[in-house]
């Protein structure tokens, strides 16, 4: 049930001749299938319910929210603020200073930069690996083609601390240490779940348009970009997003790769932040930095938040 | 099709070609480039780092210096190694959360699959941690169990209860990142639950009802078992995750807890290698880990293909 309309008042008052005989038609055959029952008492059953399971779920959203919020309110504290009793809920003053002297506190502004250079080349030029090596895989003839597939398969079952020494070696021996690099090259040559999912995606286009673009005497990158990049564009949108958040989000890898503050991506800038101003006891400051870290993730999750979800849901039934 | 396919006899799909027929050449180079990228990012960063890990395994080595050959003396060394004993302990106990989360997050997703206003509004609520940064999260957290000024112990304040410094205690440390972990992840899979609990033909729960079942009973003899995949996929991926538990203890212990009390496995093999420069050790321990997780995700890939997913 669409709850678009949640905010404003009940449908049923509002006045539309365009949708009233839609919502009693959709109506009608749901009266019709339980004739038994005293219909009243049984949908009253349910109302109650739903309030019940609505102060539930209400209950558990200050949980999920509640430690966010407190996080917001603490970087808005004195340093003093944090330790007042009875806790102050409300910072008292607000110190919205602490969102300026942050930026010159730490290197938050490097750290996001370098975190957008990673995640943004990884992800705009893996992505367009990936989807050539998904379209291949799916509609093209290629020699052992699913012995291919099973092999970069097989690298899923490997955990990354598995390769993480052997990686650092070979890195620290290219001279890649304290760069970008060892976090950017990796994932160029594109994503193994990125390939598998749009594989499966693509499987539900028919071979007939294929060969018929080949007759009209289409090469196949032509065919790629202007037939099979429309056809599967919900399912790559999906699928970028999300990496891109993995990529953001990362932290084994770079505290492995980055010494430097100034090469360092947000999230460890973040961690450093933490450890260091909290021999200083400037909790607001750590609370602050943490808060920008969040923002932006929390920004394309809430636009995309559709595809997101739609996307996850796919995950599991497909995975 | 059998139109438009000349050079294959109709029945067969494109791909499963035996003869190599000229005109499908260029169809075969092409679709090689096309698969060549990501095949080529495989071996170099990951066979080749594998075959690399296997064999330092095999040795002790600092990562600069010569690498002497011990044969699996690193093997022998991690069973009498009671640091990596606690390490798997911790790591094992802190997969206590995947249970929790997974039966909060079908109830969660039972109540969202009601008919009722804002439950798209819940559903991004419950997702928040999902997307947020684990680095983030988990400062904010590690503040939130302070002893003095943290929040869970506000809150309970408020109840009457005072509340121990969580991450300072030897007891409360583990619970602690629990908590932190089902709090992060329930939004996840009661987004799966759901889709898996809205793919239920309806058609099942009618006949159920016209039999008499009651709410209970339809949900014993019909959502459980619908949802079964998705619950093996969820047990599968979290001890996929939870057997790499990082960040979290890095962050909020940064010294492996009290008395190494919330030190896990992949923690105690990157402090042994970045921070000891035992690499050999490491890398032997960080074999056995994989081989875990190998051994978890081909349980799921063997089970899958015998439902759902198969590779052709």
């Amino acid at each position: 049930m669409s709850t678009q309309v949640s905010s404003s008042t009940p449908s049923e008052t509002v006045e539309d001749p365009g949708l009233s005989p839609v919502l009693t038609n959709s109506k009608l055959p749901k009266l019709d299938k339980a004739p038994q029952r005293p219909l009243g008492s049984a949908k009253k059953r349910y109302k109650i319910g739903n309030i019940i399971v609505g102060l539930v779920l209400t209950l558990g959203s200050v949980i999920m929210i509640g430690p966010l919020l407190w996080t917001v309110s603490t970087s808005l504290k004195t340093q003093q603020g944090v330790f007042d009793l009875p806790p102050q809920w409300i910072p008292d003053p607000f110190v919205w200073e602490n969102y300026i002297r942050v930026w010159t506190a730490g290197p938050l502004l490097s750290g996001i930069k370098n975190s957008l250079i990673v995640a943004c080349s990884v992800t705009i030029v893996g992505t367009v690996f990936s989807a050539l090596a998904a379209f291949a895989f799916a509609k093209l003839r290629v020699p052992w083609r699913n012995g291919f597939f099973l092999l970069l398969l097989s690298g899923l079952m490997i955990p990354f601390p598995t390769l993480m020494i052997p990686q650092f070696i070979m890195f620290s021996n290219w001279g890649w240490v304290d760069t970008l690099l060892p976090l950017i090259v990796p994932g160029l040559f594109g994503n193994i779940m990125m390939i598998f999912f749009l594989r499966q995606y693509l499987s539900s286009v028919p071979d007939s348009m294929l060969e018929a673009a080949k007759i009209d005497g289409a090469g196949y990158l032509r065919t790629f970009s202007t037939m099979i990049v429309p056809l599967i564009k919900p399912a790559i949108a999906a699928q970028f997003i999300l990496w891109f958040m993995a990529i953001w989000n990362d932290y084994l890898a770079p505290i492995i790769y980055l010494n430097s503050p100034e090469k360092q991506t947000l999230q460890l800038v973040i961690a450093t932040f933490n450890a260091q101003y909290a021999i200083q006891t400037d909790y607001p400051l750590i609370m602050t930095a943490s808060v920008i870290a969040l923002v932006p993730v929390l920004a394309i999750f809430l636009i995309f938040q559709r595809q997101i979800i739609e996307s996850i849901a796919l995950t599991g039934s497909k995975g | 099709m059998a139109a438009t396919d000349v050079a294959t006899p109709p029945t067969q799909a494109p791909g499963n070609v035996r003869k190599k027929s000229k005109l499908h050449s260029h169809e075969r180079k092409v679709g090689l480039a096309f698969i060549a990228v990501p095949v080529i990012g495989f071996l170099v960063f990951t066979l080749y780092p594998l075959g690399f890990s296997i064999y330092t395994s095999l040795t002790s080595w600092n990562g600069i210096g010569p690498m002497n050959f011990v044969g699996i003396d690193n093997y022998i060394k991690l069973i009498n190694d009671p640091y990596f004993h606690k390490a798997m302990w911790n790591t094992l106990y802190l997969m206590i959360g995947i249970p929790i989360g997974l039966v909060i997050s079908l109830l969660l997703a039972l109540a969202m699959n009601r008919k009722m206003r804002g439950t798209t509004v819940f559903r991004t609520i419950y997702y928040i941690p999902v997307v947020s940064s684990l680095a983030a999260i988990a400062i904010m957290w590690q503040w939130a169990y302070n002893g003095d000024f943290g929040l869970v112990n506000q809150v309970l304040d408020l109840v009457g209860i005072d509340g121990p410094n969580w991450l300072q205690n030897t007891a409360t440390v583990k619970p602690a990142i629990i908590i932190m972990s089902v709090w992060k992840g329930v939004g996840y899979s009661m987004l799966l639950y759901l889709a898996a609990i809205q793919s239920v033909p309806a058609s099942l729960y009618e006949a159920a009802s016209l039999d008499g079942a009651n709410a209970f009973q339809k949900f014993k003899a019909i959502t459980l078992p619908m949802v079964r995949p998705v619950t093996f996929f969820l047990v599968v991926t979290n001890i996929i995750g939870g057997a790499q538990v990082f960040i979290e203890v890095n962050i909020m212990t940064p010294t492996g807890g009290p008395e190494f009390s919330s030190a896990t496995i992949v923690w105690y093999i990157w402090q042994k290698a970045f921070d000891n420069l035992q690499m050999g050790y490491a890398t032997a321990m960080s074999i056995v880990l994989g081989l875990l997780v190998f051994i978890v995700t081909a349980i799921q890939f063997r089970v899958n293909s015998k439902n759902s997913f198969s590779v052709e």
